[in-house]
């Protein structure tokens, strides 16, 4: 073994340590250079991430405006939904929670077993809920129990509330989740995407919902990479929704709804002067807070084969021919052309030919010989045959439409039809047929082609009633529309639609005669008090032509016939006669006789307008009705 | 004649050896290891337990250890090396057998109440062992390709049961500390660029028997960005951590990115990037600067020795200590693969600890004996 051999091994092993340490050293700079690569260049960059990483912005759900009706009742209120939330983390067993839960207020076997699936899934801090919209009587219960319950939680939400059930179902409408076409459709608005979130589906809730809506806030929170929230950073609050007031007086609107008891009917009232929707009924209706609460499978079925058809609202969609509630807009049309006078006399043998076709009259004998007043209060078709032939069918269809009739008036919901109103050109570019005189025939006793809706038969009637000034119906109180719809200008006083008082007053006597003559058809439904006179018009919508054989052997009575082959019922009317106020149209699908059946309810609703109207003039937001009567009186 | 000249040595009094001792590189450790409880500490969330206590615990416990480990004779460490070494293959070969199932592969075996990471002594005893063959050999026989072979089979055995774990990144540092030595012990260059020259393409050849979530990790580190929610989510949440800490940090137990755990595993593998988001750049390079004078002394320490097992061990063990620092840091980067390699001193862990402060005390004993000339044919 020498030394010199041993040198050789040790410079050998020198050089390569100090080779090695050169290269490791290397090595470390490489990675001091990535340490400042990232730390110092890329800061920004990854300061950035980090913070993206940790920061949450969570959405504020504000609170959605309420719906009231015009004295501050609430239709659509927020009621505050008690829950029950498990949180598992807090809780040693789950079930034994459960356990001691059910000791106090009833849990169902179903929800127990989505608790214990839940909180097998879901991270230990996600609140599970356990139960929602306790009373207030059990939320207390487990309050005071509270400390027995490890993990379970108390917290409250908000819920819609329609206090009313079915009475506003169709006018008010309802809330519901947002669908997947909602948000292809509504306009961008993050708080669509919130879980939970409701926005109108119907009604007033939905034309108005951006303004019951609110705007969101938001809340900056940190959260960790499992999605708990740590703590919060800001707080920016939303606005709440706007309340939004009705026209609609809620005492009226539960008296018709009542009156019309079982039918299959609707009923509008409205005030001639403002267009101030009273009441708006349409029955059978169904209750929205089962459709904000999720309805079952089941009911929705029955609600939809329900021949009555209780998710229709029949006032403003549904189409019926208006009957003898039309020829008032055909005697307009007769006087205004000059073919005929009030005087004017018909012979009414209770059939008139045309070529070979005989058209009947209702009366099977004939009235006799009639005047223009006595033919409207004793509704006789043939004296409407003979001058809607006279004054022909445009001119009848230009006097229709200045009525309100053959178009949608603008209400503040969805789904308004326009109804009908035919004329010769119509005909032609519709049917492809030429206009016959027997169509003019049917449509001068509001029958063949012609379709309106009981909203448009009550603005009908108050233009009638109030001197013929184009007023139209509204459901939100004016101030509140204008400033929803942005609309600053001060809505102009209804213009007159250009009919002259003598031709007016000349129907309106017939009318007047309806409720108050020897003969009239409604007599059997007038009001007897002083000041409260009812002026109408009856009208009968055939459902099924009456055929040949059945003339031979004797029309059924209405009452005789299959529920679904009777005549729809209609009534007209106003009150008071000589100072009018309301204006309402009943229908009753298959009601059989409109003076055995539309009448009695016209009247009664009418009485109860009235009776009710003491209050509505005392309360102040109601002045510009007030002012407007003052000045119809003073023009007169 | 040289063995009369050793001989004075041997017996040295205890005294003289702990005075002997590299107390500057003892306290270095403790420093550095102080900087592993500050992390551990900030990990609970500013609270000593359950991590920074424990850790103490066994730094206490393994300091200890390093102390016994430095001023046993460094000739009963070269008769040990071969027994050592026996032992941890067949410790190896025992996870092989009757391994725990950790982690997702079988790295640990229990032996009474303490698990074991057989791999991890398999680092220092394949050192020791290698070192111990090169000793006993001269600088022609070096040179010899035949001479080469015994401790390739050294190397090969061990290597290949911890791939069988499986473990590729283990495998690497094993092969890689292994080469250190070799390369101390003076084989040719042309040797090593011969074994590199046909390993690339071994390699490509073998990646087709790696386990998918190995085949995924590689190919996830070369574009982490193609699927930053899935597995290369680590990596780019390390990214994240170190490049929002800044040059100053964002404070002690302030990381964002550490404490709402977006950052994994911050205790073990990626505490190097809480401890950058913490104390930013400058907290990084100071541990740098740490870990530059810990290898400082190991090579010094290498180039003192007088004799070759001695350096060989003092330099392989440096070796291996800097292949941990230099992966687990680059791998935080985002500069080579996931494989799971803790940071040295660092990381939360009782055997990777025992292992480098053992590592520590062998160096140390090479220093306290750095005169002992042992002749090579004795042993």
């Amino acid at each position: 073994m020498s030394s010199a051999r041993d040198k050789e091994k040790s410079r050998l092993f020198t050089r390569r340590a100090l080779i090695l340490a050169g290269g490791q050293a290397a090595l470390m700079s490489v990675l001091a250079g990535r340490l400042y690569y990232l730390q110092v260049l890329q800061s920004d960059e990854y300061a950035t991430m980090a913070n993206e990483n940790r920061m949450n912005i969570r959405l504020l759900a504000p609170l959605r405006g309420q719906v009231l009706d015009r004295f501050g009742k609430e239709i659509a209120s927020n009621r505050q939904n008690y829950r029950v939330v498990l949180i598992r983390e807090q809780t040693k067993s789950v079930e034994q929670t459960l356990d001691r839960l059910s000791d106090l207020v009833p849990v169902s076997d179903a929800d127990r077993e989505r608790v214990l699936k839940e909180a097998r899934r879901k991270r230990g801090f996600v609140p599970i809920p356990v139960m929602e919209n306790l009373t207030w009587e059990e939320f207390s219960r487990i309050n005071v129990h509270s400390p027995e319950l490890p993990g379970i939680q108390l917290d409250v939400g908000e819920t819609r509330h329609y206090p009313y059930g079915p009475l506003f179902a169709h006018t008010v409408g309802y809330v519901g989740s947002v669908s997947e076409r909602d948000l292809k459709t509504l306009e961008p608005d993050p708080l669509l995407e919130l879980p939970g979130f409701k926005i109108g589906k119907n009604g007033i809730e939905k034309y108005y919902d951006l303004s019951l809506r609110g705007k969101a806030g938001t809340s900056r929170v940190e959260a960790n990479a499992y999605g708990r929230v740590i703590r919060e950073l800001s707080r920016q609050e939303g606005n709440p929704g706007n309340d939004l007031e009705l026209t609609i007086d809620a005492e009226l609107q539960q008296y018709a709804a009542q009156r019309m008891g079982e039918e299959s009917a609707a009923a509008v009232i409205m005030d001639v002067h403002t267009g101030d929707i009273l009441s708006m009924v349409s029955v059978p209706s169904f209750d929205p807070n089962s459709f904000t609460t999720g309805i079952s499978v089941k009911d929705w079925r029955a609600l939809q084969s329900n021949p009555k058809h209780p998710l229709n609202n029949k006032a403003v969609a549904g189409q019926y021919p208006p009957g003898s509630t039309f020829k008032m807009v055909v005697a307009l049309a007769a006087l205004e052309a000059g073919v005929i006078t009030p005087d004017y006399t018909t012979y009414c043998a209770g059939h008139t030919m045309l070529g070979r076709h005989k058209f009947h009259c209702w009366k099977r004998g004939g009235h006799g010989k009639l005047n223009l007043r006595q033919s409207i209060e004793q509704s006789c078709d043939v004296y409407f045959y003979d001058i809607a032939r006279k004054v022909g069918m445009d001119k009848i269809a230009e006097m229709a439409n200045r009525f309100g009739l053959g178009q949608k008036l603008g209400l503040d919901l969805y789904g308004e039809k326009a109804g009908l109103i035919p004329t010769t050109d119509w005909k032609q570019a519709v049917r492809g047929e030429r206009w016959q005189v027997g169509d003019t025939y049917n449509a001068g006793i509001g029958q063949g082609y012609v379709l309106s809706t009981p909203l448009q038969l009550a603005v009908m009637t108050a233009r009638l009633a109030n001197g013929g000034k184009a007023v139209t119906p509204r459901l939100v109180k004016q101030e509140l529309q204008n400033l929803v719809k942005g609309d600053a200008e001060q809505a102009e006083p209804p213009k007159d639609i250009g009919v002259s008082k003598a031709a007016l007053k000349a129907v309106l006597d017939g009318m007047f005669d309806v409720m108050n003559g020897e003969k009239g058809t409604g007599r059997g439904s007038r009001i007897d008090v002083e000041g409260w006179e009812v002026a109408g018009k009856s009208g009968t919508a055939q459902v099924r032509r009456i055929s040949k054989k059945e003339r031979l052997t004797g029309v059924l009575k209405s009452e005789e016939k299959p529920w679904e082959y009777r005549d729809h019922a209609l009534f007209v009317a106003f009150a008071p006669y000589d100072n009018p106020r309301y204006a309402v149209s009943v229908i009753v699908e298959h009601g059989g006789s409109a003076s055995k059946v539309a009448a009695p309810i016209a009247s009664d609703l009418l009485k109860e307008a009235l009776r009710l109207d003491p209050v509505r003039r005392k309360h102040k937001k109601d002045e510009i009705s007030d002012k407007q009567q003052r000045e119809d009186e003073r023009d007169a | 004649m040289l063995r009369e000249l050793g001989a004075p040595e041997r017996n040295q009094p205890l005294s003289k050896k702990i005075w002997e001792l590299n107390w500057g590189l003892v306290l270095l450790i403790c420093v550095t290891a102080s900087v592993g409880f500050l992390m551990l500490y900030s990990a609970a969330d500013g609270n000593i337990n359950p991590w920074a206590s424990r850790q103490m615990i066994r730094f206490g416990a393994g300091l200890v250890i390093m102390l016994v480990v430095a001023l046993t004779d460094i000739r009963i460490w070269l008769r040990l090396a071969y027994p050592l070494y026996f032992i941890a293959l067949l410790m190896l070969g025992a996870v092989e057998v009757m391994g725990v199932i950790g982690m997702g592969a079988r790295r640990w075996v229990e032996i009474g109440p303490i698990q074991l990471q057989p791999s991890e002594v398999m680092k220092i005893t394949l050192v020791m062992a290698l070192a111990r063959y090169f000793h006993g050999l001269d600088l022609e026989d070096v040179r010899r390709i035949r001479w080469l072979i015994p401790p390739l089979i050294l190397v090969a055995m061990p290597a290949m049961l911890v791939l069988r774990q499986p473990d590729l990144g283990t495998t690497l540092l094993l092969i890689a500390g292994a080469g250190v030595v070799f390369f101390g012990a003076g084989v040719a260059w042309w040797k090593f660029a011969a074994v590199i020259g046909t390993a690339i393409p071994a390699g490509f050849f073998a990646y087709q028997f790696l386990h998918e979530y190995q085949k995924k990790r590689i190919l996830i580190f070369l574009n982490p960005e193609s699927d930053p929610l899935g597995a290369g989510y680590h990596i780019m949440q390390s990214k994240i951590a170190l490049g929002s800490g800044g040059i100053f940090g964002k404070g002690f137990v302030q990381g964002t990115q550490s404490h709402l755990n977006y950052l994994p595993e911050m205790r073990t593998d990626f505490i190097f990037s809480m401890l950058a988001e913490e104390f930013g750049m400058v907290g990084g390079l100071i541990l740098f600067a740490l870990y530059i004078m810990l290898l400082a002394y190991g090579y010094a320490i290498a180039l003192r020795s007088r004799n070759q097992f001695g350096r060989l061990l003092a330099l392989g063990l440096s070796g291996v200590f800097f292949l941990y620092v230099f992966i687990n840091i680059a791998m935080v980067m985002g500069l080579v693969p996931v494989v799971g390699v803790p940071l040295p001193l660092i990381s939360y862990g009782g055997t990777s600890m025992l292992t480098l402060l053992v590592s520590f005390g062998l160096i140390m004993s090479s220093y306290v004996h750095r005169d002992v000339e042992i002749n090579p044919r004795k042993y």
